[in-house]
Parts: C-alpha cells; sequence; structure tokens
C-alpha cells in the first residue's frame, strides 16, 4: 500500500518538502512558504461574493 | 467466524441551482443532474426495482410506532449505474449508492469513482443549461444553517449476532472515530441554535444526533440505526447501516473509516472484544468530542473511568492487533490489507497525540484548521467572517476549478485509472459484479435490477427475476466466463438454470 501513496495535488515547490531540512528553523521557514503558496493559490479560487455564496446555500434535510 | 464484511458507502451530495431569480428547486436540480449522466452517459436507463425494500423494519424485532419508517419515493428519478451503483434523487438530494465492495481499498475507489460520476453530471447538465445558470454540487452533510444529509455506510453482519452486542461495542467507537474521521465545520448546528460563534469543529455531523438507538434517519438521529433491511438472505445476515459519518474528501479518512469500522465489526460477529468500556452519556459525548479540537478532554464511562477519544481508540486497535493474529483476516480483504489499515490507524492515533498539525496531508478537519487559521491571520477576519463559511463550503466543492481539497495536498491512495475503470465497471469481487455485467452486455433486456435480484424481459410471456441474495456470489470467478459466453438474457437465464 506505502508505494502506492501520492499527493493528490501538489503545491507549485512542495516536491522538496519531502525532504527533510537540516535545522528546525528552516522547516520553519519552509512551513510557513508553503502554507503561503497555498494561501495565495486559494485567493485566486475564492468565490467573489462570498457572503451572497453562503446566504444562498440552503439545503434541505436529507437521509 | 465473521461473516465477510462486504461494505457499501452511499452519499447524499449537496446541490445549489444558481440561477438569476434566486429560486431554486433541489428536487428538480437533482433530476436534472442524474439525468444528464443518464442521458449522456448510459446507453439505456434500467430502473430500480423496489420490490423487497422496507427501510421501516427495525433490527430489534419490532416496528416503532411513534417512529418514522423512511419514506421510498418511487416517482422520481432512479437508475442502475453499470458499476453496479444505484443513482437516484432521495429527499431533494443527488444521492449516489456504491455497489458493495470486498474490502476498505475498492470501497474507496468506489467512493472516488462516485465523485467523478457528480462531477461529469454537473458537467453534462451545466451544458443544457442557459449561460447564467449553474448546478453547483458538495460532497459534504451540512450547510450551516441546520440542515444535514448523509454519507452512509453499510457492513454485512452475521444475523446470529445479538443486536445488543452491537450497540454496546460499536457505540464508543462511533462516538470517538471522529477525530480522524471528522471532515471539520465551522459553526455550530445545535438543535435551535445556529451560529458561527467562534466555533470550528471536528465532525459535519455531530450535532445533528439526539439519540443512541433507533430507526429514524431524518429526524431524532441515532448513533446506532436499527433500519434491518439486509438485501440478502434474511436468515443468515443482518446489514448494518451506519448514519453517522463524515462524507470525506481526504482519501485516507474514507479507507480508514470503512477499514476500520469493519475489522471492529468482525470483532463483534465473533465476540472477541471483552473489555469495551461503555460511555456514561455518548450522545452528549459526541458532541463534546466534536468540539474539542485540542483533544485534551476526558469522559466518564459507566465502569467510572474517564478516557479520553484517543484511550477509547487505543483500546480497540489493541483488541484488532490481536484478533487478527487469532482470527486472520480473509473475511477484511487479507492480511496485507488489513495490516496496512492497522499500521496507518497506530499512525494517525500516535500523531493526534505528538504532532496534530503533521496530518493536514491525511485528515480533512485538520487541512480545514490550517487553512482557516491562516486564512484568517493574513485577512485579519473573525471566525463569523462569511469568507470563512465560504471556505467551509468551497472545501468540499466537487467543481475542479474551485474546489479547495484538491488544493490541499491530500494524500492519494488510489490511481486515476481505477477510479476511471471504476466509473463504468462493477467490482469483481462481489454480487455487483452480475448486476453491472449484466447491464453492459444485455441493457435491452434488463427491465429492472435492485440490490437483491435483476429482473429480465427475455420475449417470453412472463418477466423473470434473478435473486442474488448472496453478496459474494455472482463475482467474476463465478460468472466472468458465463457471461462472455452467452449470446442474450435468455441464454444466460437458461444456463443458469432459471
Amino acid at each position: 500500500m506505502a508505494e502506492r501513496e501520492q499527493r493528490r495535488r501538489q503545491n507549485k515547490d512542495s516536491e522538496e518538502v519531502d525532504e527533510v531540512p537540516s535545522a528546525p528553523v528552516e522547516a520553519g521557514q519552509e512551513i510557513k512558504s508553503e502554507l503561503d503558496d497555498l494561501l495565495d493559490e486559494i485567493d485566486g479560487v475564492l468565490e467573489t461574493n462570498a457572503e451572497e455564496f453562503v446566504k444562498n446555500y440552503v439545503q434541505k434535510g436529507g437521509e | 467466524m465473521a461473516v465477510h464484511k462486504i461494505l457499501g458507502i452511499e452519499t447524499e451530495f449537496g446541490i445549489l441551482h444558481q440561477q438569476s431569480d434566486g429560486d431554486s428547486n433541489p428536487v428538480a436540480a437533482s433530476s436534472m443532474i442524474i439525468n444528464a449522466y443518464v442521458n449522456g452517459f448510459l446507453e439505456r436507463k434500467v430502473a430500480w426495482d423496489f420490490e423487497g425494500e422496507h427501510p421501516g423494519a427495525d433490527a430489534r424485532g419490532f416496528n416503532e410506532f411513534d417512529a418514522l419508517a423512511p419514506e421510498i419515493e418511487t416517482h422520481l428519478v432512479n437508475a442502475v449505474l453499470t458499476n453496479g451503483s444505484r443513482y437516484y434523487v432521495d429527499h431533494a438530494h443527488p444521492e449516489l449508492s456504491g455497489p458493495e465492495c470486498s474490502d476498505a481499498l475498492q470501497c474507496l475507489i468506489y467512493d472516488r469513482a462516485s465523485e467523478e460520476i457528480l462531477i461529469r453530471s454537473m458537467d453534462v447538465a451545466n451544458k443544457l443549461l442557459p449561460p447564467n445558470e449553474e448546478l453547483i454540487i458538495h460532497k459534504n452533510n451540512s450547510d450551516g444553517k441546520g440542515n444535514s444529509y448523509g454519507c452512509h455506510e453499510n457492513y454485512l453482519m452475521d444475523r446470529k449476532v445479538p443486536f445488543g452486542r452491537i450497540v454496546s461495542q460499536i457505540i464508543p467507537f462511533f462516538v470517538s472515530r471522529q477525530i480522524f474521521c471528522g471532515a471539520g465545520k465551522i459553526g455550530s448546528e445545535l438543535s435551535g441554535i445556529t451560529s458561527t460563534d467562534g466555533v470550528f469543529q471536528i465532525s459535519q455531523r455531530a450535532d445533528f444526533f439526539e439519540q443512541e438507538v433507533g430507526l429514524e434517519t431524518t429526524l431524532k438521529r441515532p448513533i446506532v440505526n436499527t433500519r434491518d433491511e439486509p438485501h440478502a438472505d434474511s436468515k443468515k445476515y443482518r446489514r448494518l447501516h451506519v448514519i453517522i459519518g463524515d462524507a470525506n474528501m481526504s482519501e485516507t479518512q474514507t479507507y480508514l473509516k470503512v477499514g476500520l469500522t469493519a475489522i471492529v465489526l468482525a470483532m463483534i460477529d465473533d465476540d472477541y472484544m471483552s473489555d469495551i468500556p461503555e460511555l456514561a452519556e455518548p450522545v452528549r459525548n459526541l458532541r463534546e468530542i466534536s468540539y474539542d479540537i485540542d483533544l485534551e478532554n476526558v469522559y466518564l464511562m459507566k465502569d467510572g473511568r474517564r478516557l479520553s477519544a484517543l484511550d477509547l481508540q487505543w483500546i480497540y486497535l489493541e483488541n484488532a492487533a490481536r484478533y487478527i493474529k487469532v482470527f486472520g483476516a480473509d473475511n477484511l480483504g487479507g492480511i496485507e490489507l488489513v495490516n496496512d489499515l492497522i499500521s496507518r490507524w497506530e499512525y494517525v492515533l500516535t500523531t493526534l497525540k505528538t504532532n496534530p498539525e503533521a496530518l493536514s496531508n491525511e485528515i480533512d478537519w485538520i487541512a480545514k484548521r490550517r487553512l482557516y487559521e491562516g486564512f484568517k491571520e493574513r485577512h485579519q477576519l473573525d471566525w463569523n467572517d462569511p469568507k470563512l463559511a465560504a471556505l467551509d463550503l468551497q472545501y468540499h466543492d466537487l467543481r475542479p476549478d474551485k474546489c479547495l481539497a484538491l488544493r490541499m495536498g491530500l494524500t492519494t491512495l488510489v490511481s486515476e485509472s481505477e477510479v476511471t475503470n471504476a466509473i463504468s465497471n462493477p467490482p469483481l469481487t462481489t454480487r455487483a459484479y452480475f448486476r453491472g455485467r449484466c447491464l453492459q452486455e444485455f441493457p435491452e433486456q434488463v427491465v429492472a435490477a435492485n440490490w437483491d435480484s435483476m429482473v429480465f424481459d427475455t420475449g417470453s410471456e412472463a418477466l423473470r427475476r434473478v435473486p442474488t441474495l448472496e453478496p459474494l456470489r455472482g463475482t467474476a470467478n463465478h460468472v466472468a466466463k458465463l457471461l462472455d459466453e452467452c449470446e442474450d438474457a435468455g441464454e444466460l437465464l437458461r444456463r443458469l438454470g432459471n
């Protein structure tokens, strides 16, 4: 099973993340920069009118 | 010896019809989604057969007069797919009930195929709509306004097992498994109080459960559902219908959810566990665990001990590790698969304690928490901000250009080709194979199908029903050669001796 494992989708620079960083400070920076990249991408795909979208999202109870 | 843990997932998807006047009918929208798929991808629509459906039957051996049996909506769109699934409109949602699977990995593959079927349905349906309208599907369980819809699991159980043992031994597992099964949610939807006030919780569903055991699924939802419709030989089997789970975007979670539940149910079949403590207040504890995102709390047991959700999971894990050494894992998909499930279980429990952030590639609620906290800090927002609520919906949005879960770097366990194959082909190892292959080979001659039978029209006077009451019969091993050789359904039925 382990060899089947992969990332569903990588962020642009995240291949490097798999390598073990040499120092905790670098690791911290790496994690932060990875999150920054992710947030940049999320900002780009967010619904433009968030408030309206949330307000209109009404579902009937199911099951 | 436990019966083979045949398992499956049925998901009700959230649906939104965006249009200029804002007035949307979810039943019509769900029908559009399913019809788009059926007309766009299937040779011929084969209807679901309602013979044998008794959702009011109760596993405790009685029908509660005050319990509301789920209605069967026979007039709505309802189709059987060539991969063995049922695709239909249920209570104003498109629902996809995946085929019977013989292990957790296969079940995950079919859950992913279900997502892809919904994505294809959306594509086709939206091409048919005017340019200012769009149908949008979410794989989630709540609208954030107090309305919930389910992602149910089904497991084959031995009929001989006393239902009381199932109840007492599975409740602590169901209440605590959310720590690695939860899909995460902003806000609270406890009965009558809907609020986003600073709340982020582990589970989408915990707010909606009000009793320990019961027949309902839409009101007063129970932790253990008693619907007794085995869809198989009722003298030998029961089907445990599990309504407590979240729909997960993370493959690891779906795999662990069904795989570990199957292991625990096999142990219950075999009456293997003797040390499972009972929670003093499981319904309340279910909610408390969901709101305890630092996993710090302990909960009172009936024997007076106080244990955490992690403690409870460790008790099950230790039992499971011993159990497979004695009983093997043939009825759970084989020892390699089960060893993999148990080692991931151990990794997840250990890491939840030591460094939960490290699970942000495996667990939806942890991925969400990391994302929302980062987003909140970057844009200087309160937890109440609708932008965060929008993120919480968009995480589950199945449109590939909008889906946030797709962008989180979640670990995948199955390949694209396995998923693509599962969109149109049934599992090889259960009766779903017979159902799916008959639909592929003789679509004109299959009148209707359901879980435990198929109805054929071979041109003779009477329609002919073929029962499929054994979930492990009708596999590729049994019938692939026969189906390859038969020219039509008439020949198939003759050779089956029907």
